[in-house]
């Protein structure tokens, strides 16, 4: 039997990293391939139906990927109308004002308790019946109902930056003798913005599904396209598993940055 | 703006407890009064009537034991805590109590009058944490006093610089040790050049170490002639630092004078009970 005092314990130290390392180096190879083999399996089934017309892919899925661009600009500037109104809801959630809270309450309640898809529906077709000053186009359209819609629910986290922001801030900026406005503008706010800026980044990713449902007031998203090209040919699977994908590999590319501004706000400068 | 209506300082409750004779010489004209002071939270009453005057260049350190109430009486200078009851006079701006109207604008614009000439450090330091050290310093100067940014960046650097901090001012505050972003701190209210600074419990959270750098800058202020009232358990610091000691229990101040005769020789016996377990822990 070998003493523990006879090996070296730097020896130990590197036996252990060593195997540790090659621990993690097979499950990633185990990860690799399980997701190969699902895939491989999923183009079989398909080419094994005979089904799959590979001419009318490479003719139409250049049509259906010029959608992407669409998608992204319409979560890019939705997401961008939905921080802006989450900013004033939440200013109105954690105010003393009555008004402004019930304002931003009521605002909150009707759109998480309304489903998206009336919303745009309601804005897109449903508004112009009152006035023809309402008549937006299809894309303005759909960018109003998701900025709306994700603002409502950005404005619950951004009430939770803001009251994430320790007491002590709000203290000190008083004790210098700032006013209310300046004490949420100049200090409340950076730092709610910085506690949220992850959670954002995950509506974003949620909402670049959810911009699908715009395709039904006609903006020539992902979706559209993959409809519009796909259901007269009767290519519909073909068509609807690239829009799939495409939507899947967004998710992904921004999931991956999302992660490194996780990473990046965990360091913080806190 | 009201000190010619005031009474004489002699006439005020230092004067009645012996104080007023035996003043240091290099203090001046009374700055800060607190008066009639009650401060209620629920139906507990944290400071039952506490009287108190505060000259120029006077450097007052508050002791008592934890729940004395000692760091609410502070809180309650500045209103961050509204008095119940009571007045606070600061440099000649007078803010009555005014608890059911605490939020009215104009009631709100008196005490944003009174914070601007009292500067407060806190137990936690409470730095901007998105802001340099520098930026900590400008930013109420600038948005607040409207000083040009060239100015306010100035007179910054001159007080971190006082504070021994010059070399960090374009660091974030996480990047500080606990004793660096008190004196920060320190240097950004002395920025707002108040009238009087209001130290509640600066070192609390400061590990032992670090202790001794903030005490340095405080005790420098104190002889430099800067007002301060201080809310410490650092009994050697207030017996080196202090012009008077006010020992407080519960909600009241039992005795004040110079540290020695407060800290030496208390008159009554709660003060040498509290004393006791300082200096034969």
């Amino acid at each position: 039997m070998v003493a523990i005092g006879d090996t070296q314990p730097d020896q130990v130290v590197l036996d252990i990293e060593r195997a540790q390392a090659g621990h993690r180096r097979r499950a990633r190879l185990v990860f690799v391939g399980v997701w190969v083999a699902i895939l491989a399996a999923i183009v079989a089934a398909f080419a094994s139906t005979g089904n799959t017309d590979v001419e009318w892919i490479a003719e139409w899925a250049p049509f259906i990927l010029g959608g992407t661009g669409i998608t992204v600009l319409v979560c890019v500037l939705s997401i961008v109308l939905a921080v802006f109104l989450a900013i004033f809801g939440a200013l109105g959630r954690v105010s003393t004002n009555p008004v402004a809270f019930a304002v931003s309450s009521f605002y909150v309640s009707l759109v998480r308790g309304t489903p998206l898809l009336v919303q745009i529906y309601i804005i897109y077709f449903a508004l112009p019946t009152i006035s023809p000053v309402l008549i937006l186009d299809a894309i303005p359209a759909g960018i109003l109902a998701l900025g709306f819609n994700y603002g409502a629910y950005l404005t619950e986290i951004f009430r939770a930056g803001i009251q994430a922001v320790p007491r002590g801030q709000l203290e000190a900026a008083r004790a210098l003798g700032m006013p209310e406005r300046k004490v949420f503008r100049r200090i409340i706010l950076p730092q709610a913005i910085r506690v949220v800026t992850p959670a954002i980044g995950n509506e974003f990713i949620v909402m670049i599904k959810d911009s699908a449902l715009v395709s039904i007031i006609g903006v020539q998203e992902l979706l559209w396209r993959a409809e519009t090209s796909g259901r007269p040919a009767l290519n519909i699977l073909e068509a609807f598993f690239i829009a799939a994908i495409v939507y899947w590999v967004l998710t992904i590319i921004f999931s991956f940055f999302q992660g490194r501004l996780e990473n990046r706000m965990a360091r913080g400068d806190r | 703006m009201t000190e010619g209506s005031l009474p004489d300082p002699v006439d005020r409750p230092a004067r009645e407890s012996g104080y007023a004779d035996r003043l240091p010489a290099h203090v001046g004209e009374t700055i800060v009064t607190v008066e009639g002071v009650h401060k209620y939270f629920g139906d507990h009453e944290v400071l039952r009537g506490i009287d108190l005057e505060v000259r120029q260049r006077e450097a007052v350190m508050i002791i008592g034991r934890s729940g004395s109430g000692k760091t609410t009486l502070l809180r309650c200078i500045n209103f961050l805590e509204e008095p119940t009851v009571g007045a606070v006079e600061i440099d000649g701006v007078r803010v009555e109590a005014d608890p059911l109207h605490a939020r009215d604008r104009a009631h709100q614009e008196r005490i944003r009058q009174i914070r601007l000439r009292a500067g407060m450090l806190f137990q936690e330091f409470n730095l901007f944490p998105h802001m340099t050290a520098l930026a900590n310093c400008v930013e109420a100067p600038m948005q607040v006093l409207r000083t040009p940014r060239a100015e306010a960046a100035q007179r910054a650097e001159y007080y971190l610089e006082l504070v021994g901090l010059i070399d960090k001012s374009g660091e974030y505050p996480s990047r500080l040790s606990g004793g660096q972003k008190q004196r920060v701190a320190i240097a950004r209210a002395l920025c707002m050049e108040p009238k009087v600074l209001l130290f509640d419990e600066p070192t609390s959270a400061l590990d032992p170490e670090l202790i001794g750098e903030v005490l340095r800058v405080m005790e420098d202020l104190a002889h430099g002639g800067t007002t301060m009232i201080v809310v410490t358990h650092e009994m050697h610091f207030a017996r080196e630092a202090a012009d008077r000691v006010v020992f407080m229990e519960d909600g009241q101040v039992v005795e004040q004078g110079p540290p020695e005769q407060i800290l030496d020789a208390p008159r009554e016996d709660s003060t040498r009970r509290f004393l006791r377990r300082f200096l034969e822990p």
